[in-house]
């Protein structure tokens, strides 16, 4: 229910209407009723207009005036209330924050844009503290660094300031110093090549440090997600070199790996093998697991990394933290934080071997469909004695056309629109910022 | 007299130079590199001060005080946290927990000397 007469810009509204019809004060004042100075204090937001005075100036300027403002000066106040509450020991008059409004309405504007741009900087800054705190890369690179200090700065001394140390405990300490110093110097490596790494992939306020999961993804992504050297002869060597490349030594290291688990996959379901089971059985991953006696999860890598592949896909641990993410148009990865918890993906998680399939519908102003097909896989690295390893995958694959059942999801709590989800972890900055 | 130390560090080149540095300045020092059983061997050797590493294989330097603390035998034994920089929110929760003291790492031969004889009672 509109406040009319409360309207902190009614005043000002009510001016522009008359200017605008190139009607006088006293003109106006007349045919309302009331006296030319009455309106002049009303027309500068110095008097609140009651109902009856307001049906009279807006039938005589032949406008419905409460509703010109619509929502937006009540938004604007509440903007400058917030402003006024995040520095709470400024003295911001509260109760002339109408009277603020409706006299300066295009710097008031600027106030409460400005607070906005600031409480989502403060966030970012935030996020972005939270990441290198938590960051589990910059942390063992920082404790490596100061272990190895810790010892080469205890070791030197001894060295320096024990003359009579008997030699076997000499030699030792040389050996020490030797080690740690070597350990300084790796860890010094890694942690200028984490940083320049970072340095160089912040373009701008809203980049991110670069994991080392993003380098190798950064990699496979500027290939076109496709390791075309994997089936031919010998070509396995010159992705390697490429590996080797990368910033990190974490980078190489995951990067290696994956080369590794790739190359043994693309022996087991060779390209052209792959195009003809998929043929033969439309498409259907499971099928053609079962047709080539390889896990279905191989058939997904495969697939997803065949040249020009229009399918995205995700896997993830036991902990939900995603491993691998080849994106598809329209269904947003999370870079940083947990993903949503709707996805089939971890439906699969918890019920290893049962696979998952669904229509997912993205939320936003653009939802998009996309076919979900998910399967999780347990493994026994170390026998019944050992963990048990759960790996889930989940291929995506756009559709144009909704059937009945459409399961909405989204990317990640923080930035997800979506309202009303009983899934939701933390409230949306979307939907703050759109308050 | 001679003052018994356990030192609780997993790093083996730090724990041979601080187990030398206090050896020379007249303590007993033994060592332990793993946080699993470190509350059982300090109840069993009940030395006059626990160097304790924050972060540990087994159990963080944090579990272990929080234990030491709750026991009756082992409330008041002085402990010397080790924290590297950039630990700020763990040094705050060994505060509460009780800790004695802390030292930095990198830090100085000449402090840990000053801080354990502090600890044991043998300022000089």
């Amino acid at each position: 229910m509109p406040r009319p007469q409360n309207h902190a810009l009614i005043g000002t509204l009510l001016r522009e209407r008359r200017l605008t019809l190139g009607l006088k004060q006293a003109e106006v004042a007349l045919g309302a009723g009331i006296s030319p100075s009455y309106l002049n204090l009303i027309e500068h937001n110095r008097r609140k207009t009651g109902p009856e005075v307001l049906a009279r100036l807006s039938a005589h300027l032949g406008a419905d005036v409460a509703s010109l403002g619509g929502g937006a000066g009540h938004a604007l106040i509440d903007d400058l209330r917030a402003a006024a509450a995040m520095v709470p020991g400024a003295g911001a008059e509260l109760d002339r924050a109408e009277d603020f409004a409706g006299r300066y309405p295009g710097w008031a504007g600027v106030l409460a844009a400005t607070v906005q741009r600031a409480g989502q900087l403060e966030r970012l800054v935030g996020a972005l503290n939270d990441r290198i705190t938590h960051d589990p890369h910059l942390s063992a690179a920082l404790h490596e660094v100061l272990s190895s200090a810790t010892s080469v700065r205890s070791t030197a001394a001894i060295l320096a300031g024990s003359e009579d140390i008997d030699p076997d405990w000499r030699a030792r300490f040389h050996r020490n110093l030797d080690e740690d110093s070597a350990r300084l110097a790796l860890g010094a490596e890694a942690l200028v090549a984490y940083l320049d790494a970072s340095a160089s992939g912040a373009a701008g306020a809203d980049a991110a440090p670069t994991a080392p999961q993003d380098e190798v993804e950064g990699w496979l992504a500027a290939r076109g997600w496709h390791l075309a050297e994997l089936d031919a002869p010998g070509g396995r060597a010159v992705l390697e070199a490429e590996v080797r490349r990368l910033a990190s030594g974490a980078a190489r290291r995951m990067g290696l790996d994956f080369l590794s688990a790739a190359a043994d996959e693309a022996a087991k379901v060779p390209l052209g093998a792959l195009r003809a089971a998929l043929a033969r059985q439309g498409g259907d991953p499971g099928l053609v697991a079962a047709e080539m006696g390889v896990p279905v999860l191989t058939v997904m890598r495969r697939m997803a990394m065949a040249p020009g592949a229009p399918e995205g896909l995700v896997i993830c641990d036991a902990s939900g933290t995603l491993l691998f993410r080849k994106p598809i148009e329209g269904f947003a990865l999370p870079r940083f934080g947990a993903a949503c918890p709707l996805w089939p993906l971890f439906t699969a998680l918890g019920r290893p071997m049962a696979p998952v399939s669904a229509v997912v519908e993205t939320a936003g102003r653009a939802p998009r469909l996309f076919a979900a097909l998910a399967i999780c896989e347990s493994h026994l690295p170390q026998g019944f004695g050992g963990p048990e390893l759960r790996v889930a995958g989940m291929l995506l694959r756009p559709l144009d056309v909704a059937p009945e059942a459409v399961l909405g999801v989204g990317t990640s709590c923080r930035i997800c629109p979506r309202a009303g989800c009983a899934a939701r972890r933390e409230p949306s900055i979307l939907t703050d910022t759109q308050r | 007299m001679t003052a018994r130390v356990l030192l609780i560090e997993d790093e083996p080149n730090i724990s041979e130079a601080i187990s030398f540095i206090l050896t020379r300045d007249g303590c007993e020092v033994s060592r332990l590199a793993d946080g699993a059983g470190a509350v059982a061997h300090v109840r069993a050797a009940m030395p006059d001060l626990v160097i304790l590493d924050l972060m540990l294989p087994g159990r963080s330097g944090l579990e272990i005080l929080t234990d030491l603390r709750a026991d009756p035998l082992t409330a008041a034994l002085p402990v010397l946290m080790l924290t590297a920089k950039g630990q700020g929110r763990d040094r705050e929760a060994a505060m509460r927990a009780g800790v004695n003291s802390f030292m930095t790492k990198p830090f100085s031969n000449d402090e840990i000397r000053a801080t354990v004889r502090k600890l044991t009672g043998r300022e000089t």
